[in-house]
C-alpha cells in the first residue's frame, strides 16, 4: 500500500506550481495539471484513533488544484450542485489566493461548507458534470470541487475570519425549529437572520443530529458542528435541548399554547430499518445508528472514560453499501473488531457510499464482500451471533432507482463466520410527530408532504425539510431545503404583518 | 434546568427523587418514563420510569436502584443540585379504562412505576388488588401508598422477613384461581415479569408488562430496545414499554438484557472504587 504523506504532496504542489504558477494558462494546460490526491493519515496509525482521516490540503496543493478548473461558460457543476454554489467563481477565487472572496461566494449559497467539503457525495453531484473529469475519461480526474471547498471554509475558521451574520431589527414573531440537523440548522439562521426569535428544539442531550450521533469523528469532527452552533448562540438562536416534540410538548400546543407563529420540522429520518430475516433480534446485532450513537454522542469508544458500554466483537460484518455502512464498519475496526467486512447486494459500482470513503475503507483493511445478500443469522446458545447465511446474488435489469437489481443465485447459500451484525440499509421516517399532530399529511412511506418550492406542510405555518421530508438524503439537500423554507417561512410572516 | 427537589433513601439502594421538570410534569400520564444523564460528557443515558408527577408544582418522582455507573452518579445528588439531562415523558401511556377487577403485580423498583397505574386504574373505577414483593423487608416499597389505593394489599419477601415468604407468582396464581381478575398488570425485574406471564397464561387473563431494555436515545433512534412481540419487532421506547404479556419473547428479551452484562460488570466495579461506596451500600 503506497501512502504518500502531507509534506511530500505539499512539496510535489510546489513544484507544479513553479512550473504552472506564474504564466498565462492554456485549456491545455490545465488538463495536463495534475489532480491533487487528500492527504490522510497513515492507514496503520488512524485505525488506531478516531482523529480525522483526510487531513485537508496544503495552500500549495489548492492552489494548484485550483488552476485545473477550465472556468467553463455553461459551468456544468454548478448544475450538479443542489444549491447551485457559483462553484468556478469560488475556484477563481481560491486560485487567486483570495480565500476570504472565496468562503463568500460559497456562502451566498451555502451555510456549512465546511461541513459539505466534507461530506457531500461530489462525485454524484457536481464533480460528475465536470469537463475536466469528462476530458480525461474519469470521474476521478474531475476538478476537487469539495476538498477546495473544505480548503477555504476551514481557511476561514483557523484565521478567525468568521462573522457573525447580521440580524435584523426583531419582528415580534416567533418561529420553532424542530430538530437541530443541518436542515435546522440552516432553517434557524435564516429565520434568525431575518429578526425573528428562533426556538429550537432538540431531543438529544447534543446538538448538531446526525452530524453528531451519526457521522464519526474520524469523517467529521464535532469542534466544526460545534463552532455552527457557537455562531447560530451567537445570533441569537435559542436552544432547547431534550425537547421531544410530540412527547414533551405536542406540535399544536407549541403553536396555540407556546405562541410560535410557525414551525419548520426538520426531525431527520431516525427510525432504523432492519431486514426482517430470522435472527435479527440475537445478542450481537445492532442497527448502525445503534452502533454509531454508542460511539459517538456517548463517547464510547474512550472505555475508560465513558459509561455506555459497547460490544466486544472480533468479526464484524456491515449490511449495507451506503457511507452509513462505511461509518460503521471503520468504527467497528477502531473499536479493536479484528476482521470487517462490508456485504453489499451489488458490486462497487452500484455502491451509494462516497468513493473517498470506500477508498479509505479499504486501505484500513476492511474487506467488501459484493453480490451476497443476509438470509439469516445464527446465534449459539447464549443467543449470541455466530454465523450468518448469505446467498450469492448477479445483476439483473435496473429496478426503479436505476441501480441493476440484485437476483438471488438458488443453491448458492453459504454460512460465514461472523460474531457482531451491524445493519446500515436505511432509515424510515419517526411516526411521532406524525401520530400527535392532526392534519399534517404524510406518504405512505411516512415522509412528510410538502410544496415542492415552499417546503409547506398541508398544515398552515408548518414547514418541512431534510430527511422528514426526503427519506435518507444528503446534508446539501437537507440544507437547501431547510433555506427554501426558511424563505418561505420569512414571506409568509411578513405577510402576516408586524404584531 | 432539572434541579432536584427532594431526594430520600428507600433502601440501601433505592432512592427516591423528585425533580424540577415541568415539561414533563404537565404531558406525563401513567405508564411512561424518562431518559436522564447526568455526569458529564461521558455518562450514560438511561431509562426510568416516572413514579409520579405534580403538574402545579412542575415535579416528577423517581424511584430508582443504583445498580450501576450512572445510578450511582446520580444517588450522589442533593436537592439543590442539577441534573444535566431529563428528556421525556417517553413512551404511549398505559391505557386505561374500567375493565372491572384489576390486579397490580409489583416487584422490587417496579412497585414505583406500577403505584401510579394502580392509581389510575382505580380512577378509572376499578376494583383493585395489588401485590408487592422484594428480596426482603428493606426493599418494600411503598405499601403504605399502596395500602391507601386498596384494602387488599398482599406483601411477600423471597427470604420471608416481612409478609408471606413466597414469590408474587403464588398469590397471583392464587387470585387467578379464587378472584379471576379481568386485567393483570405486572413490573417489575423481567424474570418476574416473564413468571408471572407463565402464571396467568393457563388461565387466558389479559396480562399486560412494562418493559425496560437497552436504550439509548429513547425516541426510536437507535433501535436497541427491539422486543420480538408475536413474532414482530417492536421499539419498547416507541411502540411500549407497555405490551401484552402473552406475546413478549421473554427468551429472547432476557438474552437481550445480558448484551453487556461482562462490561456492566466491571463498569459497577469501576464505581465503586470510584465514588468509594461499600459494596452493597448502593
Amino acid at each position: 500500500m503506497s501512502h504518500v504523506s502531507f509534506e511530500e504532496l505539499d512539496k510535489q504542489a510546489q513544484e507544479v506550481l513553479k512550473i504552472y504558477g506564474n504564466k498565462k494558462l492554456t485549456v491545455k494546460d490545465r488538463i495536463a495539471i495534475p489532480g491533487q490526491d487528500m492527504p490522510a493519515q497513515h492507514p496503520l496509525e488512524r485505525v488506531k484513533n478516531m482523529q480525522e482521516v483526510a487531513l485537508g490540503y496544503s495552500e500549495a496543493q489548492v492552489k494548484v488544484e485550483a488552476l485545473r478548473c477550465l472556468q467553463c461558460k455553461n459551468a456544468p457543476c454548478v448544475k450538479g450542485c443542489p444549491v447551485q454554489i457559483d462553484i468556478p467563481l469560488f475556484i477563481a477565487k481560491a486560485a487567486e489566493g483570495d480565500y476570504a472572496g472565496s468562503i463568500a461566494v460559497i456562502k451566498e449559497s451555502s451555510l456549512l461548507p465546511a461541513i459539505c467539503g466534507r461530506v457531500c457525495p461530489q462525485e454524484s453531484q457536481c464533480q460528475l458534470t465536470c469537463t475536466v473529469g469528462k476530458s480525461l475519461k474519469s470521474i476521478d480526474k474531475a476538478v476537487n470541487i469539495g476538498r477546495i471547498e473544505r480548503f477555504v471554509a476551514d481557511w476561514e475558521s483557523k484565521s478567525n475570519q468568521r462573522e457573525t451574520p447580521t440580524v435584523a431589527a426583531p419582528t415580534g414573531k416567533r418561529v420553532g425549529v424542530v430538530g437541530s440537523g443541518p436542515a435546522s440548522m440552516t432553517a434557524a439562521a435564516d429565520l434568525r437572520r431575518e429578526g425573528h426569535e428562533v426556538v429550537m428544539f432538540e431531543a438529544l442531550h447534543k446538538t448538531g443530529g446526525v452530524l453528531v450521533y451519526g457521522i464519526p469523528e474520524f469523517r467529521l469532527p464535532k469542534r466544526i458542528v460545534k463552532e455552527e452552533f457557537e455562531t447560530l448562540l451567537a445570533m441569537g438562536v435559542k436552544i432547547e435541548r431534550n425537547f421531544l416534540v410530540g412527547r414533551t410538548a405536542k406540535l399544536g400546543d407549541l403553536m396555540e399554547r407556546e405562541g410560535f407563529d410557525a414551525i419548520f420540522l426538520g426531525t431527520g429520518a431516525g427510525l432504523p430499518r432492519f431486514l426482517n430475516i430470522a435472527g435479527e433480534n440475537l445478542v450481537g446485532v445492532f442497527s448502525a445508528n445503534e452502533y454509531l450513537t454508542r460511539s459517538n454522542l456517548m463517547r464510547a469508544y474512550d472505555r475508560n472514560k465513558a459509561g455506555t458500554p459497547l460490544y466486544g466483537s472480533r468479526k464484524v460484518a456491515v449490511f449495507g453499501g451506503g457511507n452509513v455502512a462505511m461509518d460503521a464498519a471503520r468504527t467497528a475496526r477502531r473499536l479493536g473488531a479484528e476482521e470487517v467486512t462490508i456485504v453489499y447486494r451489488r458490486t462497487e459500482t452500484e455502491m451509494p457510499a462516497r468513493r473517498e470513503e470506500v477508498a479509505h475503507a479499504k486501505e484500513e483493511g476492511i474487506q467488501f464482500l459484493y453480490l451476497h445478500s443476509p438470509l439469516r443469522i445464527l446465534g449459539n446458545e447464549k443467543g449470541r451471533v455466530h454465523k450468518v447465511e448469505l446467498i450469492t446474488c448477479e445483476l439483473g435489469d435496473p429496478d426503479d432507482s436505476g441501480r441493476r437489481s440484485p437476483i438471488e443465485i438458488p443453491g448458492s447459500e453459504a454460512l460465514y463466520d461472523f460474531d457482531t451484525v451491524i445493519v446500515a440499509i436505511g432509515n424510515d421516517s419517526n411516526p411521532l410527530i406524525k401520530q400527535t399532530t392532526k392534519g399534517l399529511e404524510v406518504n405512505r412511506r411516512g415522509n412528510i408532504i410538502v410544496e415542492e418550492e415552499t417546503c409547506q406542510t398541508s398544515m398552515k405555518g408548518v414547514y418541512a425539510g431534510g430527511d422528514i421530508v426526503l427519506g435518507a438524503a444528503t446534508v446539501i439537500l437537507a440544507m437547501g431545503q431547510g433555506r427554501k423554507a426558511a424563505k418561505a417561512i420569512n414571506a409568509y410572516l411578513a405577510g402576516q404583518g408586524e404584531v | 434546568m432539572f434541579t432536584v427537589l427532594h431526594k430520600e433513601k428507600l433502601s440501601a439502594e433505592v432512592f427516591r427523587m423528585e425533580i424540577l421538570a415541568p415539561n414533563i410534569a404537565r404531558e406525563r400520564k401513567a405508564g411512561q418514563f424518562i431518559i436522564l444523564q447526568q455526569g458529564g460528557d461521558f455518562a450514560e443515558r438511561i431509562p426510568l420510569t416516572i413514579a409520579d408527577a405534580d403538574p402545579d408544582k412542575g415535579s416528577i418522582t423517581i424511584v430508582f436502584q443504583a445498580v450501576g455507573e450512572a445510578t450511582h452518579q446520580l444517588a450522589t445528588l442533593e436537592p439543590g443540585e442539577n441534573i444535566e439531562n431529563v428528556l421525556g415523558p417517553l413512551g404511549q401511556p398505559t391505557h386505561i379504562e374500567k375493565y372491572g377487577k384489576v390486579l397490580c403485580v409489583g416487584g422490587g423498583v417496579g412497585v414505583a412505576p406500577l403505584h401510579p397505574i394502580a392509581q389510575a386504574m382505580k380512577r378509572a373505577g376499578n376494583e383493585l388488588k395489588i401485590i408487592i414483593g422484594a428480596r426482603n423487608k428493606e426493599l418494600i416499597l411503598l405499601e403504605k401508598e399502596m395500602r391507601s389505593l386498596s384494602d387488599d394489599v398482599i406483601v411477600c419477601t423471597d427470604d420471608g422477613s416481612y409478609g408471606r415468604k413466597a414469590l408474587v407468582t403464588e398469590p397471583l396464581k392464587e387470585l387467578c384461581e379464587s378472584w379471576k381478575p379481568d386485567l393483570v398488570v405486572a413490573i417489575g425485574p423481567p424474570i418476574m415479569m416473564k413468571f408471572c406471564t407463565a402464571t396467568t397464561r393457563p388461565y387466558q387473563i389479559p396480562t399486560v408488562v412494562s418493559l425496560n431494555t437497552i436504550m439509548i436515545d429513547g425516541t426510536g433512534m437507535c433501535g436497541g430496545c427491539r422486543v420480538s412481540i408475536n413474532g414482530e419487532t417492536k421499539f419498547v421506547c416507541v411502540d411500549g414499554p407497555e405490551f401484552d404479556a402473552f406475546a413478549v419473547d421473554w427468551d429472547n428479551l432476557l438474552l437481550r438484557l445480558g448484551t453487556y452484562r461482562s462490561e456492566e460488570q466491571e463498569a459497577h466495579h469501576r464505581c465503586h472504587i470510584g465514588l468509594e461506596i461499600k459494596e452493597g451500600d448502593a
